[in-house]
């Protein structure tokens, strides 16, 4: 197997999780900044529509960073998609893909399945709870909650902050939650 | 401190060196004191772009990993998040331990999280977005980097829910 060939078969945990927590060391050396994307949210508000909020009111030029990173993750997922795509459909776990093929899912080709996430979906009632409900959630959660995956999950626990441990146990629940009591019947709804 | 300022109702503070951007426990905050310029800030869209393959190509943005996941079915992102705090836990640790400089010369610093009841009920709807989209709000990006585009809509309601905190901030319970 070739060197293309191996970057562009999918990439086990131990090879992705170390690298995603280099980023940690990389950030903080490259210009003192703490890992945490959800901020980069709070950033787009404080430039377009502060709106005269003062949770707005701050220096986002001085953040301006945390956009580079975020523009940077975009191209990153057009090139990882793209150029090193993986030219075989994504292997779900047979558990899981049982449990979604039931629920009516028949989409198991790409990373996102389009019976949900396609374009023509948005402006219907797959694309209100899917789309603008779960973002909205997303967007409202880890801003209440003063970070995401990365700013607590990672960055905290990796600095040993234990409300950030309170937080990450925090996702989890909700995570489980939703998805044995919300999605099943989400899912019924739409498809 | 900075948990008195976190509480207050967040107007304009007698104190000058309070920044609001503290009032979030500094999450993904900049403590370079040195200004950059547009260019010294390419290297953190370098960053993002290196980080966004690794998102892609091992598959975290995936709305299934996500639901095998929540359902136990596949080691795969806990072994991530485990590897990834493991290799963050012991990088701090050496950056502490020696001493190391940023490559400005200055002192790592990076704030201490304050504990917050938003942590608990904003975790927790984070968790249930996080179930129902397959994304956090790095993935957001790379997802629609990688051609999903009706994620564009996720984004744009996230922005819109951070917005809507900021708006309602001084109501919920902290």
């Amino acid at each position: 197997m070739n060197i293309i060939e191996l970057l562009k078969s999918p990439w086990p945990w131990y090879v992705a999780g170390p690298l995603i927590g280099l980023t940690v060391p990389v950030l903080l050396l490259l210009g003192n900044k703490s890992f945490g994307i959800s901020s980069s949210l709070r950033h787009i508000c404080a430039a377009v529509i502060p709106a005269g909020l003062p949770f707005f009111k701050y220096n986002w030029r001085k953040e301006a960073w945390n956009l580079f990173f975020v523009a940077g993750i975009a191209i990153g997922g057009f090139a990882g998609n793209f150029w090193l795509g993986n030219p075989k459909a994504i292997v779900v776990a047979d558990d899981t893909r049982q449990t979604l093929a039931a629920l009516g899912v028949t989409d198991f080709s790409g990373l996102m399945p389009t019976d949900i996430f396609a374009v023509s979906n948005v402006f219907t009632l797959k694309g209100l709870i899917f789309l603008v409900l779960g973002g909205f959630l997303v967007g409202f959660g880890t801003r209440y909650a003063g970070g995401c995956t990365s700013g607590h999950a990672i960055m905290g626990l990796s600095n040993l902050q234990w409300p950030s441990l309170v937080a990450t146990v925090s996702f989890m629940i909700g995570g489980f939650a939703c998805t044995h009591l919300l999605l099943p019947f989400f899912l019924h709804l739409v498809l | 401190m900075e948990k008195i300022h976190r509480h207050s109702p967040l107007a304009e503070s007698a104190d000058t060196d309070f920044d609001n951007i503290k009032v979030d426990g500094c999450d993904g905050a900049n403590r370079q004191q040195t200004a950059e310029s547009f260019t010294a800030n390419l290297k953190y869209l370098l960053v993002g772009i290196l980080f966004g393959i690794i998102f892609v190509k091992a598959e975290i943005v995936s709305w299934f990993r996500i639901q095998e996941m929540f359902r136990l079915d596949s080691f795969h992102m806990y072994g991530v998040i485990g590897s990834a705090v493991a290799v963050g836990l012991l990088s701090i640790w050496l950056i502490k331990r020696f001493n190391i400089k940023t490559i400005s010369g200055e002192t790592v610093s990076i704030a201490d999280k304050v504990f917050d009841k938003g942590q608990i009920y904003g975790g927790g709807l984070f968790g249930i977005g996080w179930a129902i989209t397959g994304a956090c709000p790095g993935p957001l990006f790379a997802q629609i980097g990688a051609g999903y585009l009706a994620v564009a809509v996720t984004l744009l309601s996230a922005i819109a829910g951070t917005w809507f905190y900021g708006l309602i901030r001084a109501r919920l319970p902290h």
